[in-house]
């Protein structure tokens, strides 16, 4: 995504997160739309935050998940997808496990796609509310020194951070164990690091990201204790920087493994600002996609 | 009975040392002379051949025609027309049909399907399966198996992932001179893989199949086969290590052959980033450093075949998301025209060279006889236009199935038509 999209979507941001602040958080602009949200994958946080975005922006809200659906009984995505399509639908917002599977749905279908996250591939909201957050705290990106620590390998979040902060200008490093370091991250510029308390010392923000729990067959790491103190992000670890570190988290967290409570609910942590800023950043994306299409269209 | 005359061709045979402008006299099917200028009859067709090539039949010694089982993706029938149109007179088809190709009731079953298919045009010889259900563990009927008229022994798009089993069975195969052909990967190595390990797979969040996964087991066979004797041959070679180690082993009088498919010398893993599921196949599109290393391997002998790896699979198959996609693409007819575009004209092989990679060297590897152009051979015989420029259109392919990458691409040369016990089919 160029550069100038970001700024276009992160200002768009703004005038809607004053819709937020408002009594009554609601405005006409997709009046008439009908968006589907078409979740192959569990997720709370994202899909409410998708669904709040399109209602405060009055479309038609749809909600497709796989429990229950045809797809349990085999369905392909391609004839899901159309079937839904054949409903008149204007936009769809897909979360799947597999990477690449919304530029899949692009190339079988004309309406809007939005990634809501595809397997270890990206979530481009998650970065833009990332970002944003971050801005709206130091005011800019440019030159920010931004850590990412945790499950690299696996994680649609950091590819999308990198992606987003080094268009914006961000200095970006990784942290992690090498199991958990992709081949060729460096490549995108990034710096790497295994050893958290260096990485600290030269971060202004760290992206903590969740470590999941489900991969651990695996054996991709040790043990949760190991990571935890090799790569948990504690107040003790914080207060060794020298200076104070900005928190980020795409959430859920798991508390006192990759992240300790207390640094969790302390005043550094950005991560409810995040949740808030998420809506606001979907009802941006929502609103120049839904209304570039119409343009287009007519 | 096939009568023709065979005008002014430019005649390459490696085995018989010829590169000449000659005519060729076709009389019931066998040749039966040879020359400059041979007088033209009233009675007999002439075919004029000027700037055209005509070489020794090629073989493609890896392709899956997927019957018995999998007759929606192809048949032996459709498999030997689109053969036949990519310029092959002959193909190995490997045993991974259902029921598989391990007992000899379907050596036969094969070998009877392909004769009566198009006339017989197009040599269909069966690879059967190393080990019985191709599971990996108990060796299959061989002797049998061979005596039935397989050509070689392969589990591929399984390995033979145990090495116990892996020196019985070049110990046994070597009692019929037989090769086993390996799909080298080290499945430990690959679990959920669908794409070569490195900085694309990194950007594109997919999981990979690092290139050791395959070097580790061309590494362990070659080891084996130093220690068993007989004959091993690595099918689809796709790394820079595995080119290595084979170059080194031959230098040491290693009885290993290797072959590797055109997507692997033309394409590297930046086709998937448009997540096409035609790019996925296994093993999956290296990196620039590993087609430099494949080129380089060809150009000196190291690789001694090119083999399509020719798998198709339905539309409806490919069309899901890319981890959800089988492996393989179809490569019989565009085989032949990538090898002209993209080592002839690129100064890697030679006309010769292209021959030998095609027909001489397959047929010494599977002992078979070399499809010799000399007076009283059966005429076995592919024709090629060497300089045609053409775009790859996959909806005209005789193939059942439309899975190739190479749709739309700008290629040279082409096969004009396959001559072989007593048919002549031309595109």
């Amino acid at each position: 995504m160029p550069r100038e999209d970001i700024e276009l979507i992160l200002e768009t941001t703004s005038s809607f997160r004053e819709v937020l602040e408002r009594p009554i958080k609601k405005v006409p602009t997709l009046q008439g739309k009908t968006i589907v949200n078409l979740f192959f994958e569990s997720s709370t946080r994202t899909r409410t935050s998708f669904e709040l975005a399109e209602r405060r922006l009055s479309a038609d809200v749809v909600n497709f998940s796989v429990a229950g659906s045809s797809v349990a009984k085999g369905e392909t995505l391609k004839d899901t997808a159309r079937n839904i399509e054949a409903m008149k639908v204007d936009m769809v917002v897909i979360r799947h496990p597999a990477a690449g599977a919304p530029h899949f749905l692009s190339r079988v279908l004309d309406a809007v796609i939005i990634n809501a996250g595809d397997g270890a591939h990206e979530h481009p909201t998650q970065a833009l509310l990332d970002m944003y957050s971050l801005r709206e705290k130091f005011g800019r990106i440019e030159g920010l020194r931004v850590g990412i620590v945790g499950d690299l390998s696996h994680s649609r979040v950091a590819l999308s951070n990198i992606f987003g902060l080094k268009t914006m200008g961000a200095l970006v490093s990784v942290c992690g164990p090498a199991t958990l370091i992709p081949r060729g991250i460096e490549k995108l510029g990034v710096t790497v690091y295994h050893d958290l308390d260096k990485m600290i010392c030269n971060v202004d923000a760290l992206n903590v990201l969740r470590i999941q729990f489900e991969r651990h067959g695996e054996a991709l790491f040790p043990s949760v204790r190991e990571y935890h103190l090799r790569y948990g992000v504690t107040r003790e670890r914080l207060d060794k920087a020298g200076h104070a570190v900005t928190i980020l988290h795409p959430g859920p967290i798991n508390r006192d493994v990759e992240l300790s409570a207390d640094v969790a609910d302390s005043e550094h942590s950005l991560i409810l600002q995040q949740v808030l800023n998420g809506v606001a950043v979907r009802m941006a994306v929502l609103f120049l996609l839904g209304t570039a299409h119409h343009e287009s269209g007519s | 009975m096939l009568n023709l005359l065979l005008k002014h061709a430019r005649v390459i045979d490696p085995e018989m040392k010829i590169d000449e402008v000659l005519d060729i006299l076709i009389l019931d099917g066998k040749i039966a002379d040879i020359g400059l200028s041979l007088p033209m009859k009233k009675s007999i067709d002439s075919l004029e051949l000027r700037d055209k090539i005509v070489a020794p039949g090629f073989i493609d010694m890896h392709v899956h025609l997927r019957e018995p089982g999998y007759e929606y993706k192809e048949t032996i029938e459709t498999g030997c027309a689109a053969a036949a149109a990519g310029g092959f007179t002959a193909v190995c088809c490997m045993p991974n049909t259902n029921p598989p190709i391990d007992n000899e009731g379907i050596v036969r079953f094969v070998k009877d399907r392909g004769r009566k298919a198009l006339d017989g045009v197009v040599d269909v010889f069966p690879i059967a399966a190393v080990t019985k259900g191709r599971e990996g563990k108990e060796l299959s009927p061989m002797a049998e198996l061979f005596e039935a008229g397989a050509v070689a022994f392969s589990d591929d798009g399984s390995p033979v992932s145990s090495a116990e089993v892996m020196r019985r069975a070049l110990e046994y195969a070597a009692m019929f001179d037989v090769p086993i052909i390996q799909h080298a990967e080290e499945v430990s190595l690959t679990k959920g893989g669908v794409m070569n390990e490195g900085y694309v797979s990194t950007i594109l969040g997919m999981p990979g199949m690092p290139a050791v996964a395959e070097e580790l087991i061309v590494a362990r066979d070659i080891g084996l086969l130093e220690f068993t004797g007989g004959r091993y041959h690595v099918a689809h070679l796709s790394t820079s290590r595995g080119a290595e180690l084979i170059r080194d082993a031959k230098k040491r009088g290693v009885q290993v052959t290797c072959e590797v498919t055109p997507h692997h010398f033309t394409l590297t893993d930046e086709a998937v980033r448009g997540f096409d599921t035609n790019t996925k196949m296994n093993p999956p599109l290296r990196t620039q450093a590993d087609v430099d290393s494949l080129l380089d391997g060809l150009r000196d002998g190291t690789i001694d075949v090119i083999a399509s790896d020719h798998a198709p699979h339905s539309f409806d198959e490919k069309e899901v998301e890319y981890v959800n996609a089988p492996f393989g693409i179809v490569g019989l007819e565009t085989a032949l025209t990538l090898a002209i575009t993209e080592l002839v004209y690129k100064d890697v092989l030679s006309w010769d060279q292209l021959v030998m990679k095609f027909s001489t060297n397959p047929r010494r590897i599977l002992r078979l006889p070399p499809a010799k152009i000399q007076r009283d051979a059966i005429a076995n015989l592919t024709l090629i236009d060497p300089s045609v420029k053409w775009v790859v259109d996959s909806n005209k392919f005789k193939s059942k199935s439309r899975n190739s990458p190479f749709h739309g691409k700008h290629v040279r040369g082409k096969a004009l038509g396959v001559i072989n016990n007593g048919c002549f089919l031309t595109n």
